[in-house]
């Protein structure tokens, strides 16, 4: 449940497509210049998203990992095609207001990384939430900054004018301000989301390439470990059977991403949820090598470049 | 900051380069640019009309609070006294036409300061110079404010036009629409414009106010390289280039090229906007190389572009590349071959 509850909050505000993530720059910079388009675009994107993640999900383990992107995109872009034909028959308005922008959904990088970096690898119920999650967040973002740019640039909101004509400043319906809005609404978020510190344990950063150079990668990476194995962990917990070793590395993560722990105290820690959220230094290389899963490998490599260095 | 725990220890002061300082602050550049504005501010009022005081006044009241508010806001030292929001202002409002609505002119101002300036960091650390900067976003947010052209005042044509008929008897229709540099750009042959004279006294059309006068424009930038605020070398590289190419792309006429250095804002823009600290390179080389680049610019817009000018762009690009120009020319301390 807590969970759950997490995979759909993140995308809201601490893993925002585009406040934080900085996805789908591209087709949110285009169409957020007024509002019924944003809402437009957000719908989609929400149905593709929601939907793309559950078939994604549930083809998991039927994809082989080698043809997993092209797979991906004739998933998505099933989903892409149904959405502009039913836009088409139904809402040919909004359809043309957002002109090409709606099948470039198709290489939307929300889409593509969220199955990438989530639907691949948790379960449909997840994955469901997941896309949920990013996809009202995605539109809460093109919404917030559609509704600057049509308030000052058409002096309207939803198309009803509020703001007389004379008294609008153009710039606003540029490209140009699209950025700036977005610039300043960036900033407003990277505030909000980071009052309470630095940036908390999230479940993509073993998904993100920059993690490793990211001020707070060592710290993230293994946190965002901690982050997977947390429901397991508390199961064994409160069992408190913490002699038997083996038997724990075992229940700690899917045996065939996590090679089982060299060193005798790893158990204890991953076990202890609470202690990790505030990791020592000299702990961080030690829980680095715990994370023997595939996608990490880059990672690690990049992080111990940058030490040696 | 070296704090004095007993007396032995104060005259042990451990401190990283530079050790030789300049008494010069801040506060007295800033304020030497101010004074080198002033014949400018004055001549604009006396050819487009006193609203360039009011303009002037409420542009350096927003300047002034927005900097004092942003700086509280950010937690930052307090920075009104060095006056550079009010160098700003000025210049802000020398870069727009006469009859600017002032709401506009605030929003302007706050761009600048704000935005341009302390978003990035403050004074020193602004990448781009705020003045051109704003002046570009409010061309593009206000297109219709800057659509029409700031006539010169009748008491300035009455003097110019008694000072030539004196010379020429020349009678020459003033308002006949565009711009100088429009007209250069539709063809027009300069013997059919105003003359010189009026140019250099800045009796003519433009959307920028500041920017017309260049006797005054002369005396200012003078004054700031006899005080050694600035040095020449961007000056005279930048309006160098322009005249150069200006008079090999115009078929070699002399005319041609006099008023391509005394029409549009060329002279403002090399005196007072391109010679901005922060936003040009640091030694005497990556000057020449900033003032040339700006005069390929501006010459390239002019020419070539659908633009009649192209000072603030030109000033922008350059000011983005800054940092490139520095890194290249940057002296190699001795011995390190």
């Amino acid at each position: 449940m807590n969970k759950s509850k997490e995979v759909f909050f993140q995308g809201l505000i601490k893993e925002n497509p585009i406040f934080r993530l900085v996805l789908g720059m591209c087709s949110s910079l285009a169409v957020s210049s007024t509002m019924i388009a944003s809402l437009g675009m957000g719908i989609s994107v929400i149905f593709v998203l929601v939907l793309s993640n559950i078939v994604i999900s549930s083809l998991r383990k039927v994809i082989p990992d080698t043809v997993r992107i092209p797979a991906f995109i004739t998933v998505i872009a099933g989903f892409v095609t149904i959405v502009q034909l039913l836009l088409k028959a139904y809402l040919l308005e909004i359809n043309n207001m957002l002109g090409v922008y709606l099948p470039l959904i198709v290489v939307n990088c929300i889409i593509l990384g969220r199955a990438e970096a989530f639907a691949a690898k948790n379960s449909i119920g997840y994955a469901a939430l997941d896309g949920l999650g990013m996809g009202i967040g995605y539109t809460t973002a093109l919404l917030s900054i559609s509704f600057i740019r049509e308030l000052f640039g058409f002096g309207s909101i939803f198309g009803i004018q509020i703001i007389p004509e004379e008294y609008t400043i153009l710039i606003f319906t540029l490209p140009t301000g699209g950025f700036l809005v977005l610039g300043f609404l960036m900033a407003v978020w990277n505030k909000l989301a980071t009052l309470q510190g630095k940036p908390k344990a999230t479940l993509n950063c073993h998904a993100c390439p920059v993690a490793g150079h990211c001020g707070e990668g060592l710290i993230r990476l293994q946190k965002s470990e901690e982050v997977q194995l947390k429901s397991e962990t508390k199961k064994i917990d409160a069992k408190g059977d913490k002699a038997d070793k083996p038997d724990k590395a075992e229940k700690l993560g899917e045996p065939e991403k996590l090679d089982k722990p060299k060193k005798t105290d790893e158990p204890e820690k991953l076990g202890e949820p609470e202690k990790l959220d505030k990791p020592k230094k000299t702990d961080e290389t030690e829980k680095l090598e715990i994370s023997n899963n595939n996608n990490e490998k880059n990672l690690r490599i990049n992080t111990e470049k940058e030490k040696k260095q | 900051m070296i704090s004095a725990k007993s007396p032995e220890q104060n005259h042990l002061i451990i401190a990283s380069g530079p050790h030789l300082r300049d008494h010069r602050t801040t506060t007295y550049i800033m304020g030497n640019v101010l004074i080198a504005l002033l014949p400018i501010v004055v001549a604009t009022a006396y050819i487009f009309g006193c609203r360039v005081f009011l303009s002037t006044a409420v542009a350096a009241i927003t300047a002034i609070l927005s900097e004092f508010l942003i700086q509280k806001a950010m937690k930052r030292e307090q920075t009104i006294q060095n006056l550079s929001c009010l160098v700003t202002a000025v210049i802000l409002v020398l870069n727009l036409p006469i009859d600017f609505p002032l709401w506009q002119l605030i929003i302007g101002t706050i761009f600048a300061i704000i935005v341009v300036k302390a978003a990035f960091g403050g004074l020193g650390q602004n990448f781009a110079n705020p003045a051109v900067t704003t002046r570009i976003v409010l061309v593009s947010a206000f297109a219709s404010s800057f659509a029409k052209n700031t006539e010169p005042l009748a008491r300035a044509l009455n003097f110019s036009n008694s000072a030539l008929d004196s010379i020429a008897g020349s009678t020459i229709d003033s308002s006949s629409g565009a711009t100088v540099l429009v007209l250069l750009k539709s063809g027009t042959h300069p013997d059919e414009l105003r003359t010189l004279r009026d140019l250099f006294f800045g009796i003519q059309k433009t959307t920028a106010i500041g920017e017309t006068c260049a006797i005054a424009i002369l005396l200012g930038g003078l004054y700031l390289l006899f005080k050694k605020i600035i040095k020449w070398h961007i000056p005279v590289s930048y309006i160098g280039t322009v005249a150069i190419l200006s008079f090999l792309f115009g078929g070699f006429d002399m005319q041609f090229m006099l008023y391509h250095l005394f029409s549009g804002g060329l002279l403002f823009g090399a005196f007072f906007m391109a010679t901005d600290y922060a936003t040009s390179p640091l030694t005497d080389k990556g000057k020449i190389v900033f003032g040339i680049g700006l005069g390929i610019l501006t010459s390239i817009i002019r020419f070539w572009s659908n633009l009649p000018e192209g000072v603030s762009f030109s000033i922008l690009t350059m000011n983005i590349l800054t940092p490139h120009i520095d890194r290249f020319t940057k002296e190699k301390p001795f011995g390190t071959e």
